[in-house]
Order: C-alpha cells, then sequence, then structure tokens
C-alpha cells in the first residue's frame, strides 16, 4: 500500500511508474521463490517415487467419481451437524449468560461442557461416543455410526461456538439492555429481542471461521465406521497401491473451502469497514 | 434567548412520585446522599448540578435500574423500593430517555418504537403501529418509520427514543441530558418536542444543562449538589435569587460560560 500514498503526493505520471513497479516486483520475487521451491521438491532423491504413488493421473481419474460421491456423506454431515450446533450453542451460551444465584446450577452445568469438550481431541470424543454408547447394547439407543458421528460433531463443535455466541453477546453494550429494561421488558425479552439479534450479527464472521473446521473434521469420523470421503480415498488407495485418491481428496477439500473462506474474509472486511464509519451494527 | 419566556402557571394534580431520603454509593462515597423530592401531576421539573451531582444516578435510581442502599421511592401511593416489587410491571409506568439515545440499531424505527407495546402490553401489531405511526407523525418522523437508527442525525435518534418512551404511555417521562450528546444545531429540535410534551401536561423530571431551557420550561428547578438537593424554588428564584453561595457560584460560572443571561 505504501506506493499508493506516496503515490498521491507525486506527480501522476511517476505515480504509475510505481504501480506498474510494484506489480513487477510482486511477479517476479513470486516466480524466483516458487521456482525454487519446485526445483527443490523435482531435484529431490526421492521425487521420481512419490511422483509415481501420489500423481499418477489414471489412478486420480479413476478413483474421482467415487471419491466426490463419498462426499456427499461429508455434506450430508456437515449440513446437519451445522443447523444442530447453530441452535445448541445459542441455548449453551444464553445459559452461561444468564445472570443472579437462581441460574448459578445452569451457569455451572455450562461452564463444565465447554471447558470438557475443548479440552478433549475430536477423535477421542467421536471414538468414545461412536464405539462406546452402541457398545452398551441400551434399547431404542442408536446403534448408526452417522447418528453418533453428528451427535460428537455437535458436542464438539458446540462448545467452541457457544464461545463465539458468548463473546458476542457480551460485546454488546450495556446501555442496551439498560434501555430495553427501562421500557419494561423482562431480562428474557431483553435478551431474545435485543441483545442475542445483535450478538448474532456480530459473530457471523467467527461463525463462518469455525464451520471450515468442522467440515473439514468431517473426516474424522471415518474412523468409527462412516464411509465418507476419507474412507472412500482409503479404500481406493488400498486397490491401487496408489495415494493420488488421498490428493483428490485434498482438491475437493480446497474447492469447497476457498468460497467459505473468502466469503469470511469479506464479511470480517465489510464489518471493519462499518465499524470505521461509526455504525453500531 | 429572552428570559420572559416563562409558560403560564400549569395546574397541578396529586403526587405521583415521592423519594424519601434516598441514598446510593457504588462502594465507595455516596453518590446520592439523602434526596426527598416530590413530584405532582403535570409538574415539570428540572434537575440542575456539575457533572458529577447526581442527576443521572437519582433519575436511573427512580427507574429501579440502580439499586438503592436507603430510602424510599412510592409511586402513586406505591412504594417500588419495597423487596418482591415486579420491576417490570413499574417501569411501564415510567419512560426514561438517555443521553446516549440506546436506541436498538438492529431494529427500524417503527420496530423500535412498537416493541415495548407489542411484547410488554401485549397490543396486537395492527394496534401498536397505528399508535406508533401517530407519534411518530406528531413529532415529525412520519418520514422515517421505516429507517434504521445509523441513517438518522443524533436529533432525530433522540426524538425517536422520546416516541418510544411515549409509546408505553409512561406516567412519568425521565429525561436524562438527552441534549448533552447533540450538535449544537440539533438541540433546538429536541428541545421543541419536550415544551410539546410539557403543554400537553405531561408529568417529567428534566436532567439538563441547558439552563436557558430549565428556567424556561421548569415549574421547579432543583440544584444537585454532591448528591443532595441543596435548593430548589421556581425557576425565577433560582436563577434571579439564589439563597445558597454554591448555587450562585454554579450559576455564576455557566453565565461566564456564555450559556446563560443573567
Amino acid at each position: 500500500m505504501s506506493h499508493q500514498v506516496t503515490a498521491k503526493t507525486r506527480p501522476r505520471s511517476r505515480g504509475r511508474r510505481d504501480g506498474v513497479r510494484a506489480t513487477l516486483v510482486a511477479a517476479v520475487s513470486t516466480i524466483v521463490v516458487f521456482g525454487a521451491l519446485a526445483a527443490v521438491v523435482v531435484n529431490s532423491p526421492g521425487w521420481p517415487a512419490v511422483q509415481v504413488s501420489f500423481l499418477n493421473g489414471k489412478v486420480f481419474l479413476d478413483s474421482l467419481p467415487a471419491i466426490v460421491r463419498a462426499f456427499g456423506v461429508n455434506v450430508q454431515l456437515f449440513l446437519v451437524a451445522e443447523a444442530l450446533i447453530l441452535v445448541w450453542a445459542l441455548v449453551v451460551a444464553v445459559a452461561r449468560s444468564l445472570p443472579g444465584p437462581a441460574f448459578f446450577p445452569l451457569r455451572f452445568l455450562g461452564t463444565i461442557y465447554v471447558d470438557v469438550f475443548r479440552a478433549l481431541p475430536g477423535l477421542l470424543v467421536i471414538y468414545i461416543l461412536g464405539f462406546g454408547i452402541p457398545g452398551l447394547g441400551l434399547p431404542g439407543v442408536p446403534i448408526e455410526p452417522f447418528f453418533w458421528a453428528i451427535v460428537a460433531l455437535v458436542l464438539l463443535y458446540g462448545a467452541y461456538v457457544s464461545e463465539v455466541y458468548r463473546a458476542g453477546i457480551e460485546s454488546i453494550h450495556p446501555s442496551q439492555e439498560a434501555a430495553a429494561r427501562a421500557l419494561g421488558l423482562s431480562r428474557w425479552q431483553s435478551l431474545r429481542f435485543v441483545i442475542v439479534p445483535q450478538a448474532v450479527r456480530r459473530v457471523i464472521p467467527p461463525l463462518l471461521n469455525d464451520f471450515i473446521g468442522l467440515q473439514k473434521d468431517t473426516v474424522l469420523v471415518s474412523y468409527i465406521g462412516v464411509v465418507e470421503i476419507f474412507r472412500q480415498s482409503f479404500i481406493k488407495q488400498a486397490g491401487s497401491f496408489n495415494f493420488t485418491p488421498y490428493l483428490a481428496t485434498a482438491l475437493v477439500f480446497i474447492l469447497v473451502t476457498l468460497p467459505l473462506a473468502r466469503l469470511t474474509d469479506w464479511l470480517v472486511a465489510r464489518d471493519r469497514r462499518r465499524q470505521a464509519r461509526g455504525a453500531a451494527l | 434567548m429572552t428570559a420572559a419566556t416563562v409558560h403560564p402557571p400549569r395546574v397541578l394534580g396529586a403526587d405521583v412520585l415521592r423519594v424519601e431520603g434516598l441514598r446510593k454509593s457504588f462502594g465507595g462515597p455516596d453518590v446520592l446522599g439523602g434526596v426527598d423530592l416530590v413530584l405532582r401531576e403535570h409538574e415539570v421539573v428540572c434537575l440542575i448540578g456539575a457533572s458529577g451531582s447526581g442527576k443521572s444516578t437519582l433519575l436511573r435510581c427512580i427507574d429501579l435500574l440502580e439499586p438503592i442502599d436507603e430510602g424510599r421511592i412510592v409511586i402513586e401511593g406505591e412504594e417500588i423500593t419495597g423487596p418482591g416489587v415486579d420491576v417490570d410491571r413499574i417501569r411501564r409506568r415510567i419512560g426514561i430517555v438517555f443521553q446516549a439515545f440506546n436506541l436498538f440499531p438492529h431494529m427500524s424505527v417503527l420496530e423500535n418504537v412498537t416493541l415495548a407495546p407489542r411484547q410488554v402490553l401485549r397490543r396486537p401489531r395492527a394496534a401498536a403501529v397505528a399508535e406508533a405511526d401517530e407519534l411518530l407523525t406528531r413529532f415529525g418522523l412520519a418520514d422515517k418509520r421505516d429507517d434504521y437508527p445509523d441513517r438518522l442525525s443524533g436529533g432525530q435518534q433522540q426524538r425517536v427514543a422520546i416516541v418510544r418512551a411515549l409509546a408505553m404511555a409512561p406516567d412519568v417521562l425521565l429525561l436524562d441530558e438527552i441534549t448533552s450528546a447533540l450538535d449544537p444545531e440539533l438541540i433546538a429540535e429536541v428541545l421543541n418536542v419536550v415544551r410539546e410534551l410539557a403543554a400537553g401536561g405531561m408529568t417529567m423530571i428534566i436532567a439538563t444543562h441547558e439552563m436557558g431551557f430549565a428556567r424556561e420550561i421548569a415549574d421547579r428547578v432543583c440544584f444537585l449538589d454532591r448528591g443532595v438537593i441543596l435548593e430548589e424554588g421556581p425557576p425565577e428564584v433560582i436563577f434571579r435569587s439564589p439563597r445558597e453561595p454554591r448555587t450562585q457560584q454554579f450559576l455564576q460560572r455557566i453565565i461566564e460560560a456564555g450559556r446563560l443571561q443573567a
């Protein structure tokens, strides 16, 4: 950006020349850096073997349809879990935000839940729920791995997302609650109509960020026997003795994550512009 | 600004609000050190005094936004500071307008005004909207009803905040330095709204730094100093011949600052 600042103080033609030069420098340095990296990789002693086992065009094309189809399971996991997380985390966040001694047990339970599920590695929770609970053999308790995969993801991500919500609730200035209470709204009505709607709007960018993480972590449930994209690429790898299916899987994730990442950046930038304007939203 | 704009005497009704021996501290020295105040129906009382003298705290205590340490507040014969009082029910009868407007930024003007009538008074939507439209029209805000607060000027926002309080048809309206956050050219439009309310018989307590306005509109002026009402009386007495040296000092400084004509 510095060249733009100086451009304003100099004659116009000089400024444009600076701009062209900056673009040129960026292009050259990009080519040099990536060229050097490629040279190191290609000239490494194991490159021929890696090329064969990771970059096989035929295996790639063979495995791609099955992998993309299996990704449908991840999309299902993601969409169902996300919808449930949005509701569950808000319930937890509101429970932890209720003031007064009467609500202490709720706040206490909420705090324990958030602490425990943020501390546990995700894979561990998925194992314990996916194998442990069906293993109890209780009548009426579902045994489908897909069900427990959803439960595990909701509990894991609900803990994080409830903290994001709570930060949003606490960021709303106390004068907003005072204004609501002064109009005769109860504590609950103030939360529901005044505080939470503003808080949710404010935390949409960090929420999207967490959902990028969730999208990726759907592969963890492959460990309890859900055949999704990662399990499918493992099957394809085992069948072809070639690791290219993993590369195809990586590509799928990059392609679906990029738009979400850009959307998040755009929302953050928009928020920053609004704050600079001084608008409360 | 002429000093001869004193309104004709209002006919005052029965006692609406009584504050007795009100004490309040925020942990340190008393912010309010024993305040007694009686407000009669249709009366307009102005609270004047330096920043930190306790004007805002007194208003916030009356609306039960701050718990009080000692004393009682009685509204229309009902003590509202006792244990087990339903504060939400009390607050329906008292309206308050804040210095910083505190409109709800995620709601349009109309939604700001209709929220409490609909949720608290359980007014049907159509009725609440009709009443809000009537109030907005009366105060020149009809064309702003669908705008969001960040599209409005400070003066417009504060007028909306007044309308929002009026929509609950309160018995008493508390105005907490409602022009202090406004650019000078926007103050008049807000003060005109208050003038109209006074003319309509609204019972009000107004904390203000606008001395000319206080002199013009008040039935009674209370000078607060260090958390007590040091002196009170009709505006012509307080502003012309104050008894207490501290009142004299305060007014002298205001006159020197060019905010009041001697």
